[in-house]
């Protein structure tokens, strides 16, 4: 299968999160008198969901651009974890002949969907997997710049009653919480995420818990790394 | 400021912020070989990682109304099914969606 094949089918997961979620934000913006590109260029530039849907509320409240950034950084940190799985084979992308660029961009394009999905890609290393996770990453963004754009020219509510469609990324999660599960020699990492998950949830609360629990997981991995020898685990990419 | 000239700038400062988080563990590591404990992270987190996504995900569910969360636990145990069954991450999305989207219509109102 061609590598470009091959990454849409990887996409297709994703898609209608994107759409749905992109859609939304784009509405969002148009509502409060930013038009389709203001839309377009959030998301070429942020690609991040939650926080342009946050960034309507920061605009139309005119919030001081200091607690812009703030809350941008708080928002978005948990991003500072997905890049760690994929430092080494970023830049080996990046080594190939003429492929400099592709480094920073597939660093920048790693959001909570793309991560999971390049996650859960079963390839031998190689030029073929590179150039299979950058089509996806490109793909993605691609896809969700047009939705965010088509919400905006919308411009209005959705013509059906799509209440509840946002739960395609809890289960795109979830399904790939279950193939990691049956995959994986330990189930130590997802207990413990689990774990602290729940216990950050019950003690912070729900919108304080993503990174004290994240944070909690790479201490408590960081415990047990002699209890998993690495050559026992599948991880993402070896 | 004008209008045109802030909305630019909060978009600017929220991508560049944006970026900072992406790009932190490229740019600790853009010479040197990442240490074997980063390796050996990088292998480990994505399994917590999905974990806690999925609880992030459920983190505004009603679990203290009287249904206490029914229609998402229900939808997420027939993603679990499905992709247990199918081994098909679309089948799995669009069973638990349709079914979570049928169930806040029917038997679990919001």
């Amino acid at each position: 299968m061609k590598p470009f094949s091959y990454a849409l089918k990887q996409v297709t997961p994703i898609l209608l999160s994107y759409l749905f979620i992109g859609i939304a934000s784009g509405l969002l913006l148009n509502q409060a008198g930013y038009g389709p590109v203001w839309a377009a260029l959030s998301a070429l530039l942020i690609y991040a969901g939650s926080m342009q849907i946050v960034m309507v509320t920061l605009m139309t409240a005119g919030v001081p651009l200091a607690v812009v950034a703030v809350t941008t950084l708080l928002i978005n940190a948990r991003h500072i974890f997905y890049g760690i799985s994929f430092i080494n084979e970023f830049r080996a992308i990046g080594r190939e002949k003429g492929q400099r660029w592709k480094y920073p961009y597939m660093a920048l394009t790693l959001t909570d969907e793309t991560y999971s999905v390049l996650c859960s890609l079963r390839l031998p290393a190689g030029e073929y997997r590179h150039k299979v996770e950058f089509t996806i990453l490109f793909l993605c963004h691609m896809i969700w710049i047009a939705s965010c754009t088509l919400g905006a020219v919308i411009g209005q509510a959705l013509p059906a009653d799509l209440t509840g469609i946002d739960f395609s990324a809890t289960a795109l999660f979830t399904a790939v919480v279950v193939n990691q599960w049956r995959e994986a020699r330990s189930h130590l990492p997802a207990v413990i995420g689990f774990i602290s998950a729940i216990f950050f949830y019950f003690v912070l609360g729900p919108d304080q818990m993503i990174l004290p629990a994240l944070s909690a997981s790479v201490v408590a991995l960081l415990f047990v790394k002699k209890r998993l020898p690495t050559e026992e685990l599948e991880g993402a990419h070896e | 400021m004008s209008n045109t000239l802030h909305t630019a700038a909060v978009i600017g400062i929220i991508a560049l912020m944006t970026w900072i988080t992406r790009g932190i563990p490229y740019l600790l590591f853009a010479r040197k070989d990442p240490p074997a404990w980063v390796t050996y992270l990088g292998k480990v987190l994505p399994a917590a990682i999905m974990v806690i996504l999925v609880v992030f995900c459920l983190r505004h569910a009603p679990w203290a109304a009287p249904t206490h969360g029914a229609a998402e636990l229900i939808s997420v145990g027939v993603v679990v099914g499905t992709q247990l069954w199918k081994k098909n991450i679309l089948w799995s999305i669009a069973a638990g969606t349709l079914c979570y989207m049928l169930l806040i219509r029917t038997v679990f109102p919001v």
